[in-house]
């Protein structure tokens, strides 16, 4: 359980880095795509089933095949080589860290972090599949949330079948 | 030898990525990887969510409306990205380049 959490912790890890080093865009998605999979897996190991395989089916699936297609489309080359500022390189370095140290002091000073994962009651039968729960909450609680979200998706698709005009009129 | 996980493990390796991603934000030029990243800050904050409403057990049961919230990300995140993109293939017809540093004009 632990290994298998730093194992794919790391591959997620390991995978953000990738997108920020790679200078090729399309090794740079294909690392998106590795720190998606730990990221999926990570959730699977909270017991997430569904937004794990969600995570998987939406961003690995459909959002990176989107990037990669815009990146042949346009042609994107390695980006040359060539000396970045170094006020840019320290400043950004600066920020993450600063970040991270935030994150760090923030969490090792609350007593709500250090609980462990809690047991949860084994229930058999229909219905008792998160799949299930998600979906109830979903049509009853959040029912407005969901229209509206549909709503955005057809704003969303005709938008970008009007930025995708050639010309604008 | 094995420690049990914490809610803290999970949180870590959220702000640790979401920190990759502002790095990567502030650092590329490129427009399509600086976009890459924004949806790595997105996806980390994902797994904040998911921790949270695994740690908060009613009931034996995980507080589900952490992962209800986070199918509304997901959502809007497909939705962002389809737009953004169709913003770059348009910024791309007009200026020929991908570059932010060479975008720096709004109309000519």
């Amino acid at each position: 359980m632990t290994f298998l959490f730093y194992l794919f912790s790391a591959l997620a890890l390991m995978g953000g880095i990738g997108v920020v080093v790679n200078r090729n865009p399309v090794s740079a998605a294909f690392s998106m795509v590795i720190s998606f999979l730990g990221l999926a897996a990570l959730f699977i190991q909270l017991d997430a089933f569904l937004v794990g395989i969600l995570q998987i089916l939406v961003y690995a699936g459909a959002i990176m095949v989107l990037f990669l297609f815009i990146i042949m489309l346009l042609d994107v080359r390695e980006e040359e080589k060539r000396r970045r500022p170094l006020v840019n390189i320290i400043g950004a370095g600066g920020v993450t860290l600063g970040f991270i140290a935030l994150v760090i002091s923030v969490l090792s000073r609350s007593d709500v972090g250090k609980a462990t994962i809690p047991a949860l009651t084994e229930v058999e039968g229909p219905g008792t599949s998160d799949v299930h729960q998600i979906g109830e909450l979903l049509f009853s609680t959040y029912w407005f949330p969901v229209q509206i979200v549909g709503v955005l998706l057809l704003v969303a698709t005709v938008g970008v079948v009007v930025l995708s005009k050639k010309e604008l009129k | 030898m094995e420690t049990a996980l914490t809610l803290n493990h999970f949180l870590f390796v959220s702000g640790v990525l979401f920190a990759i991603g502002l790095a990567g934000v502030l650092v590329r030029r490129n427009l399509i990887i600086i976009f890459m990243c924004l949806e790595l800050m997105l996806a980390a904050a994902n797994l904040t969510l998911v921790a949270f409403s695994r740690f908060n057990v009613q009931d034996g049961q995980p507080n589900y409306d952490g992962q209800v919230l986070l199918f509304f990300i997901i959502t809007v995140a497909a939705a962002e990205v389809a737009v953004g993109l169709a913003i770059i293939v348009a910024l791309f017809r007009t200026k020929e380049t991908t570059d932010v540093t060479k975008v720096n004009s709004m109309k000519y």
